[in-house]
Order: structure tokens, then C-alpha cells, then sequence
């Protein structure tokens, strides 16, 4: 296990929220191109573990490195720019601005106030704008105040906007709640064609979706990583079925 | 959406905005002209909150600090200009507290050129400074508003007590001294400050208007809807909220200047808390995220505020109140954004006059139902 095959490594990571540790102790290693999914049942940690990585947490104890480089004390934004996106639980879009707006936003780089101010789009980036509009289907809606949207166009428009962040770690988290049967169905597929040009994590709590992710699956529970495998060993698993998919097994399996 | 087949109704507004400023000089009398030049003066402030408020989302409570701060420089410039015939070439007020050596901060205001670039880059930097603060600690919200506020009432009890440096309370007067040869007062030069005034405030809404479209501008917006988003999308606030603060100070600088030559003197009364919450009625009645919105209120308002004390003084405490109090209760975008939002529409509405429609059939609406933006 050396730093240098790995994108993302969490070594030993405790949070502790005035003494209730949200995550206790937890390791956790992705390798470049690799798709995987999260679960756990609530209270398991799954967002702090977000939140640590993303730099919205910093953790109690332990490190986590990204491309061997440890994130500790890093501002959100620096984070991101080194190359890690993420998406909201409740899809978070600017809803004030269109759709192709927020997507701008996305793929403007440099990100500074002075470049941005003093040059446009170029055409690469507005070709890529478009792109992403027509792999969400929210071409028809570019001039389109993006609060407006239906829940399931936030929730692609949102997942566009980090794909046109073009990070090399897509943190992505329940990317399907709310969405219909078709809609989950075509996000599956969209989060597996990213998978191997970039490293892909998947927070879900539905079972259907992450099988068809099709993924290693990385079981939390209190914190800690229960287990890990893929979907059929995971649901035989007796430790998981206990804590986890109990009813949920017999539901969907 | 919002640009398809509708009459542009602020390019008209502008223009009729131009025109009225255009004749005003060959229709008012002076003294009326010399207030409407200073109300165009406070517009460039209500600019400037209008780019921190209106688009960033920014509620400062203290902008009289840097409209003060440019009302001063440009004051002690005046003072200094004039003062040479006095004794020891001192501004007079300082034989009056015993000081016979000019202070050191005042040197450089002998300068034209460092004034006029002071008037702007003092308050901005000044903006900088306290915004950088507050913005890297993410202090946002109410807790920001509260701290411009207090940060105001610090300058207003600063520039009242230095009598020795800055005449205190009393301020500095500028219309009894001369610039070219000429006094401040004489209404040559008042025409020749309504003019320079004018042109400012086109330029200044220009520069606002560059700002806010484009990437730069959505940025701002971002930051104002959901900031913790936008760090996550690579942005770092913090910069962007420096940048337009400082800028609305530059803004409220040259503001203050421009309405302190035209009032004749600068006083700590500019830094007063009730001011300072003026700057902010006046655009939220105009309408906040509109830059003509931010012009109108703060021009039409004061011009108002003027005619009504006029007739019935004492009144107007209670109308500017009663103002507020509409716009935060009915009219949240202001008049501006009522108007653009299709409230005189939705006003005929509810009076019973049925709206017309271009579709048919009935596609969008049934003509009977309330739009909102």
C-alpha cells in the first residue's frame, strides 16, 4: 500500500463533534479510475467523510492524502482546484443564474477575479458547455434560470457541473434521490462512462442503483469501514445484514 | 427568457434619465440645480452598494465611512489650495486650537493629482483592509452589517474628536475657498461640479454594469446565493468580496467628494448612522440588482425628500419610513425589479383587467393567473 498508486488515501481519520465521533478511525484508499460506491446507514459517517476530504471538515486525527499530498489546512478552494469536485445530497445549483451560466462557472479556469473579468469564454470551454448540456439533455434549457429546473434537472445539472470542473476525484453524493426510474437509470450509466478517466465515489442508499454501478462497495458503520466487496459479497456479508440491509436484502435482492 | 420580446424598457428609462440631466441646467434654478447635482452624486454611492448588496449580497451599514473619507480628502485639498494668504499658510481653523504646523497626513493633499486619485484609492483601500478582514474570518450576514456599522461608528467618533487635525465636529468648509482662480460657491463652478457629477455617474453605472456581466459578475451572484457551493467549484470568495467592497468604497469616495463641493463643506456628520442606512433605503426602494433602480432611488428619494420638507417639515422621517416598509413588505425587488418582475401587470390583475396574450390556444397561461420572474 505505498502513496503512489493511489489517487486518495484517508489514513486513520477521526472527527469528533464535542466528543461524538462522527468518523472514528477510518481508512479508505481509491486508485486512479476507479468507481466505487459508499454505503452505510444513517449516522454512518458518510457525509463528515465528504466533508473531511472536501475541506469543509478538518479531521480530529489522521491525514488524508491525494496524490501523495497531505490536504491538511487546505481552504475548500485550493482543494478543489488541486482536482477534487463534489456534489450536494440536495442538489446545490446557483439558481439565480442559467443553466449555461453555472456551467461556465464550472469550466472557467483560471478561476480569478482578473482573467475572469477581462476575457470571455473561449471556444473550447463553450464547446465543452454544450457537450455537457447535451450528455444532461438541458441544451433546450441554456438561457434558463437553472432555480426553475425540475429536482432531476438540478440534480444533472449539478452533476455536469462537476464533471466540467474536470476533477480527477468526483465526489458524488446520492446522486439519484428524487430522481424517476429513467433518470436513475441513465446517472448510473453517466457515472460509470466517467469512471477510468476519473476516480469515482458514489454515496447511495439505493441498492438497485448500486448494482448497477456495477462497483466495489465500501460498507460504513459508526464511522469506521465495516467491510468492503463487491455487491453479492457485501449482501451475504451476515456483519452487514445486521447493521445494514436487514430488511432491505429481502426488499430488493 | 428575459430578453425576448420585450421592450427595453431601462434603455428608455435611460434615456429619459439623460435627457431630463441634459436640460436641467437650462431649466432649474440654481439652486434647485445644485441639488439635483448632489442627489447624482449620492447615486454613484448607491452604485456601489447596489454591486456589494444588490448582486454580492453584501449589507454594509457603513458606506458613509468611505463617502467621508472622500469628502475629506477633497476638502483638505480645497483648504490647503486657498489657505496660503492665511497665517503661517495654514488652513484658518487651526489658529483656533493653537496649531501652527500644518499635520504630516495633510502634506500630500497640496497635490491635485494625489487628491483625485485619494478620493478614490484612500476609501478603497480603507474597504479592503476591513472587508479582508471580515471576509477571511467568513463573518457574512447579519454579523457583517453589524460590524460596517460599528467600524462606522468608530470613524464618526474619530473625525469628531480631532479638532487639531481635522476641525472635529465643525468639518471643513469648501465653498468659500477657490479653485482656478474661483470660489467653490460661485455657481460657475456649482454648474461646472453638476456637469462633472453627471458625466461620473454614467461612467460610474458603465464600470458597474461591465463588472456584473459577464463571468465576474456571476461570480457575484454565486456568492450572494450560495457561497459555500462556489468554494467547492474552485472559487475563492473571499477575493471576489474584497474586490467589490473595495471597489463600492472607491465608488462611495468619489461620491463623497463630488457631493461635498456641491454642499459647500464635509463634516463627521456624513458618517452618521442614519446616513449611512439612507444609502441603503434608497436602494432597496430603487431596486437592489438593478443599477438604474440603485440611480433613481437615491436621486428621486432625495429629490422627495427635498420637496416634501419644503412643504411640510418634519414629515419626512415618516414617509422615508413608510417607504421601507412597503419595498420590504411588497416589493422586495424594489420598483425597478416590480416593474421588470411584470407587477404593473399583475397589479391590472388584481384590479380585474385580464391579461393579453400572444398564444393561441391557451398555451402558457390562462391570462387569469399571477406571474412571477
Amino acid at each position: 500500500m505505498t502513496a503512489s498508486t493511489h489517487l486518495i488515501e484517508l489514513r486513520a481519520i477521526s472527527v469528533s463533534f464535542d466528543g461524538f465521533l462522527a468518523l472514528n478511525d477510518l481508512n479508505l484508499c481509491l486508485k486512479p479510475g476507479e468507481l466505487r460506491a459508499v454505503i452505510g446507514p444513517n449516522g454512518a459517517g458518510k457525509t463528515t467523510f465528504l466533508d473531511v476530504i472536501t475541506g469543509k471538515v478538518q479531521p480530529t486525527r489522521g491525514e488524508v492524502l491525494f496524490k501523495g499530498r497531505s490536504l491538511r489546512g487546505l481552504p475548500e478552494h485550493r482543494i478543489a482546484r488541486l482536482g477534487i469536485g463534489r456534489k450536494f445530497q440536495s442538489p446545490r445549483v446557483f439558481e439565480q443564474l442559467t443553466v449555461h451560466e453555472n456551467l461556465a462557472l464550472a469550466v472557467s479556469r483560471p478561476k480569478r477575479p482578473w482573467p475572469l473579468l477581462m476575457s470571455g469564454l473561449s471556444t473550447t470551454q463553450d464547446e465543452k458547455i454544450n457537450q455537457l448540456m447535451a450528455i444532461v439533455n438541458l441544451q433546450s434549457r441554456a438561457q434558463q434560470a437553472a432555480g426553475s429546473l425540475s429536482h432531476g434537472q438540478k440534480q444533472w445539472l449539478e452533476i455536469a457541473m462537476l464533471v466540467g470542473q474536470d476533477p480527477d476525484l468526483l465526489l458524488v453524493d446520492e446522486p439519484v434521490a428524487g430522481l424517476t426510474d429513467e433518470e436513475t437509470e441513465l446517472t448510473a450509466d453517466l457515472l460509470r462512462s466517467l469512471a477510468g478517466d476519473h476516480t469515482v465515489l458514489v454515496i447511495e442508499h439505493d441498492m438497485e442503483f448500486i448494482r448497477r454501478l456495477d462497483s466495489p462497495v465500501t460498507v460504513l458503520h459508526q464511522g469506521q469501514v465495516l467491510c468492503e466487496g463487491s455487491m453479492d459479497v457485501i449482501q451475504s456479508d451476515p456483519k452487514v445484514i445486521e447493521v445494514y440491509l436487514g430488511s432491505a436484502d429481502e426488499e430488493h435482492a | 427568457m428575459m430578453t425576448r420580446r420585450r421592450f427595453p424598457w431601462s434603455w428608455l428609462l435611460w434615456a429619459v434619465v439623460i435627457v431630463a440631466v441634459l436640460l436641467a441646467p437650462s431649466v432649474l434654478p440654481v439652486f434647485r440645480l445644485n441639488l439635483l447635482g448632489r442627489y447624482l452624486a449620492l447615486a454613484i454611492v448607491a452604485l456601489g452598494i447596489d454591486l456589494i448588496w444588490g448582486f454580492t449580497g453584501l449589507l454594509s451599514l457603513g458606506q458613509g465611512i468611505f463617502f467621508a473619507l472622500g469628502g475629506y480628502a477633497a476638502a483638505m485639498f480645497l483648504q490647503l489650495g486657498s489657505a496660503s494668504e492665511a497665517a503661517h499658510g495654514l488652513p484658518e481653523f487651526f489658529s483656533l486650537y493653537g496649531v501652527d504646523q500644518l499635520p504630516l497626513f495633510w502634506e500630500p493633499f497640496r497635490s491635485p493629482l494625489f487628491t483625485l486619485i485619494a478620493i478614490a484609492l484612500i476609501p478603497a483601500l480603507v474597504a479592503a483592509g476591513l472587508g479582508y478582514l471580515v471576509f477571511r474570518n467568513r463573518i457574512k450576514g447579519v454579523y457583517f452589517s453589524i460590524l460596517t456599522q460599528a467600524a462606522l461608528l468608530v470613524f464618526f467618533n474619530f473625525f469628531n474628536g480631532q479638532q487639531k487635525l481635522i476641525n472635529g465636529t465643525n468639518g471643513l468648509k469648501t465653498d468659500v475657498t477657490t479653485l482656478f482662480g474661483q470660489m467653490v460657491g460661485s455657481e460657475a463652478m456649482q454648474r461646472g461640479f453638476f456637469w462633472l457629477t453627471a458625466a461620473l455617474v454614467i461612467v460610474s453605472w458603465l464600470f458597474v454594469r461591465w463588472l456584473v456581466r459577464g463571468r465576474f459578475g456571476d461570480v457575484l451572484i454565486a456568492i450572494r446565493d450560495d457561497e459555500p457551493r462556489l468554494r467547492f467549484t474552485g472559487y475563492n470568495p473571499t477575493q471576489f468580496k474584497t474586490i467589490v467592497f473595495a471597489l463600492a468604497g472607491a465608488l462611495a469616495g468619489v461620491s463623497g467628494a463630488l457631493y461635498t463641493v456641491q454642499s459647500g463643506i464635509v463634516s463627521p456628520q456624513y458618517m452618521t448612522v442614519p446616513f449611512s442606512i439612507e444609502m441603503v433605503i434608497w436602494v432597496a426602494v430603487g431596486g437592489r440588482g438593478t443599477l438604474l433602480g440603485a440611480v433613481l432611488g437615491a436621486v428621486l428619494i432625495n429629490y422627495a425628500k427635498s420637496l416634501v420638507s419644503e412643504a411640510i417639515p418634519e414629515s419626512w422621517m415618516f414617509i422615508q419610513g413608510g417607504l421601507f416598509i412597503l419595498v420590504v413588505t411588497v416589493l422586495p425587488e424594489g420598483l425597478l425589479g416590480w416593474w421588470r418582475s411584470d407587477g404593473p401587470r399583475n397589479l391590472l390583475l388584481r384590479l380585474g383587467v385580464p391579461r393579453r396574450l400572444a398564444t393561441y390556444p391557451r398555451l402558457e397561461l390562462d391570462g387569469e393567473e399571477e406571474v412571477q420572474p
